[in-house]
């Protein structure tokens, strides 16, 4: 269970909607309760490095900025959780590359942007094993 | 003395919740794969079905990527810090 809460799930489907058509990603940063389940508080919007002509369906966060969000969660008292994506005119739903390029551990969010406009918004995790997502409810 | 290999919140499942291990190795790639080899849960999510380290797994020997050193053949001594660090990708279905 991962919970984003209203104000965070309207930043990642605004951010989605202003990186159209190409694809937007950043670091979510919050805490893991006692029972494991997970609550986001905070988002860093972080720039698709991937090179022009290869945005609008690849992104890559990297590891420098990965580093700077470690410092931030840390200066917040936070942890990263993990990163969201979107899929501009494709389904909310983790391809063959996400999962090759998965970590264990991390919710990977992808919310879906079809024409323009953010629509569906999902939640996965990497199996141990690396053969599949699992789908994580995904609360307010 | 050996290097001391950080591991990254995502990998520590795999290495008993520790958050730094030493690991033996005169390259950087020796010492990763030593490390590996200590830990082989750890394996598949560093290296890829041939053997090589996945691209998105980076190895900052200091504040420095060894990609922009001599990559995996970079020189380690006692007492080096490496640290392992996601760069992290992905995308939709549709192929490149």
């Amino acid at each position: 269970m991962i919970s984003l809460g209203r104000a965070v799930r309207l930043a990642i489907n605004a951010e989605g909607e202003r990186a159209y058509p190409d694809e937007c990603c950043g670091v979510m940063l919050g805490s893991i309760g006692e029972a494991g389940d997970r609550r986001v508080t905070a988002i860093i919007g972080v720039e698709n490095a991937r090179e022009d002509g290869e945005r609008y369906h690849r992104f890559v966060i990297e590891p420098e900025d990965f580093m700077r969000a470690e410092a931030e969660a840390r200066r917040m008292g936070l942890d990263v959780l993990g990163f969201y994506h979107s899929h501009p005119d494709h389904p909310a739903e983790p391809s063959d590359y996400d999962r090759e390029h998965a970590m264990p551990f991390y919710s990977y969010v992808i919310v879906s942007v079809e024409e323009g406009t953010a629509s569906e918004l999902t939640s996965w995790e990497l199996a141990a094993d690396r053969s599949e997502f699992f789908r994580m409810s995904c609360g307010e | 003395m050996p290097v001391t290999i950080l591991i990254p919140t995502a990998l520590r499942a795999f290495t008993d919740g520790r958050s730094e291990v030493q690991a033996r190795g005169a390259t950087a790639g020796e010492a990763i794969a030593a490390f590996a080899d200590d830990y082989p849960d750890i394996r598949r999510h560093l290296y890829d079905d041939s053997g090589v380290l996945r691209s998105f797994i980076n190895v900052y020997l200091g504040e420095t990527n060894i990609k922009n050193l001599e990559g995996a053949g970079t020189p380690v001594k006692d007492g080096d810090i490496l640290m392992l660090v996601p760069a992290i990708a992905g995308g939709t279905s549709e192929a490149e």
